[in-house]
């Protein structure tokens, strides 16, 4: 009879134990997953060494795109700039002095095409020539300034068209003292081209170095894998499921994606910092107020996702391959 | 609670490790199985913890028909059953606290209830004082004992034993089958599989003795 009883009571244990209320279940559930993120971020520090070794590679490997990423974006940034103010420049004749040059401008400024107008004198042309250029002795040398004045006009925002620009230009050409009018709009589209060009290219390095990642991480996974076989077929001999097996070692994914993503975030802040100055000049060159300090926020979180996703993707990758391999015999 | 009728298992070599097996046994009853190595002891156990499944023949479990049991409810249906190895089978990078508490930590029980059943199957061993060890640090009938708590400490209704005193002197063997009857005295079915035949008639339970892959004696228990 007391048998009886003690065996009852221990099949009440038994379902009891296979039906966790609802709460508890959901609450452990994420208590778990925390202590798994815990746990494996434990492992993995316990060999600093060699997981920096792989973090730096996966760093790099997503600091070159990003790097490349952030360079074009500001290269678009200042050609956006410049194509905003797509100008023409009026070269005026020899014989013009500086004050018909003037009443010219102010002539232009009348105009409801034009938008703004900028005189450049040839005394304020030769020095920018000198400072720019290094032309320096060879100005010297010369007896006269033989640079032209110059008006440099912005069509208003209501005539940037193609077939209202061409009129523009052709009205500008047939007025008294100038010489040429040119459109400088050749060399932008150029740009773009050449831009375009290396938008793709950066695109094909992204995905090769995307692969990368995800071979790397795969790799080091699969190690892991290897490394921990016997305890894999314990866990499976005391009734672990494939999902409990495949935690700890995406959550490894995961810290190497973020790691990764940490490394390539210092190395291209450390670029950046390193061309600050050229940058600097170039942006001033172009008149622009484009500066390249440190990565923006936008291009970081996508930084972090990237390397967070394929952190995952490539643990993934490795646990669908090797963890069926693995079973007790 | 363990029923086999006319179960084959065949290997790919083409070798017949068990041949048309049947038996029952109830539920809190501890059996032997004995017989010489390679005599098809370690593939019964096997097919009962689904590690292997049958040529041929049904073998049901706890009601569950395992031919039924797809391998994805297996972790589940693993559960149920506590199994102890000859070779321990410990994680040796975690405290033997740990260790016991693994099963509840797949299962997923909350933080607070593993404490509260891993000590008392720490106790049921006589391993209490030593929790926060490492197994490298034990025994070999210390680390017996530890595969023996975490076998029970999620209250399996079924324990499969494979040789469990294959390395243990005379007199803890005798302990550790103590612990096994204690068991099966609070309901536990127990299956332990073993050739210490000395040991086995000195408990006096059930055997069913193997002989090349077939079932040549069931002795009753002689109690």
């Amino acid at each position: 009879m007391k048998s009886a009883s003690t065996q009852s009571k221990h099949g009440q244990d038994l379902k009891r134990q296979h039906q966790p209320n609802l709460i508890t279940r959901s609450g452990s559930y994420f208590v778990r997953h925390a202590q798994t993120l815990i746990y494996t971020l434990g492992q993995l520090l316990r060999d600093p060494f060699s997981m920096l070794m792989t973090a730096t590679v996966i760093g790099i490997a997503l600091a070159l795109p990003t790097g490349l990423h952030v360079l074009l974006k500001s290269a678009e940034l200042l050609s956006g700039e410049i194509d905003g103010a797509t100008q023409i420049s009026l070269f005026l004749k020899k014989g013009v002095n500086e004050k018909q040059a003037q009443q010219l401008a102010g002539r232009l400024r009348q105009m409801p095409e034009v938008g703004k107008v900028r005189f450049i004198s040839k005394q304020d042309a030769l020095k920018e020539f000198k400072q720019n250029a290094g032309f320096t002795e060879a100005m010297k040398a010369l007896d006269e300034n033989p640079l032209p004045h110059v008006v440099v006009i912005h069509p208003s925002i209501k005539h940037t068209g193609e077939q209202a620009m061409q009129k523009l230009l052709a009205q500008l050409q047939g007025m008294v003292h100038v010489d040429v009018a040119q459109l400088d709009e050749e060399w932008i589209k150029r740009l773009y081209t050449i831009m375009d060009f290396i938008k793709r290219g950066v695109w094909i390095l992204a995905t090769m170095l995307a692969l990368a990642v995800l071979l790397v991480v795969g790799n080091t996974i699969r190690l892991a894998i290897q490394n921990r076989r016997d305890e894999i077929v314990i866990v499976k001999l005391i009734g672990g499921t494939d999902a409990f097996i495949r935690r700890p070692f995406l959550y490894t994914g995961f810290w190497y994606g973020l790691f990764g993503a940490l490394i390539a975030f210092v190395l291209i802040n450390t670029a950046l910092f390193l061309l600050n100055d050229p940058i600097e000049r170039l942006a001033r060159l172009y008149h622009s107020d484009i500066l390249l300090s440190s990565l923006d926020a936008q291009t970081s979180l996508l930084l972090f996702a990237c390397g967070i996703l394929l952190g995952l993707a490539g643990s993934w990758l490795a646990v669908g391959r090797h963890l069926r391999d693995i079973e007790p015999r | 609670m363990i029923h086999f009728s006319n179960t084959t298992k065949r290997y790919a070599s083409g070798q017949d490790a068990l041949l048309n097996i049947s038996f029952d046994i109830e539920q809190g009853e501890m059996a032997f199985i004995t017989g010489h190595s390679g005599a098809g002891k370690s593939t019964l156990l096997k097919l009962i913890a689904l590690l292997e499944r049958p040529s041929r023949g049904q073998v049901i479990v706890n009601g569950q028909n395992l031919a039924r049991v797809k391998r994805r409810q297996i972790p589940y249906f693993r559960r149920n059953i506590g199994i102890i190895f000859q070779d321990h089978q410990l994680l040796f990078d975690r405290t033997v606290f740990d260790n016991v508490a693994l099963p509840l930590i797949i299962a997923g029980h909350p933080h607070r209830e593993i404490s509260r059943r891993v000590r008392p199957a720490l106790e049921k061993v006589g391993l209490l004082k030593k929790e926060k060890h490492y197994p490298i640090t034990l025994s070999g009938g210390e680390q017996q004992r530890v595969g023996i708590a975490r076998a029970v400490v999620h209250k399996p209704p079924l324990l499969l034993a494979d040789e469990p005193t294959g390395n243990l002197d005379s007199a803890l063997s005798w302990d550790i089958m103590q612990i096994f009857s204690d068991f099966s005295q609070v309901g536990v079915t127990v299956l332990v599989a073993s050739h210490d035949l000395e040991l086995i008639s000195r408990m006096q339970r059930r055997q069913l003795i193997l002989k090349n892959g077939q079932l040549q004696q069931d002795n009753p228990a002689q109690s």
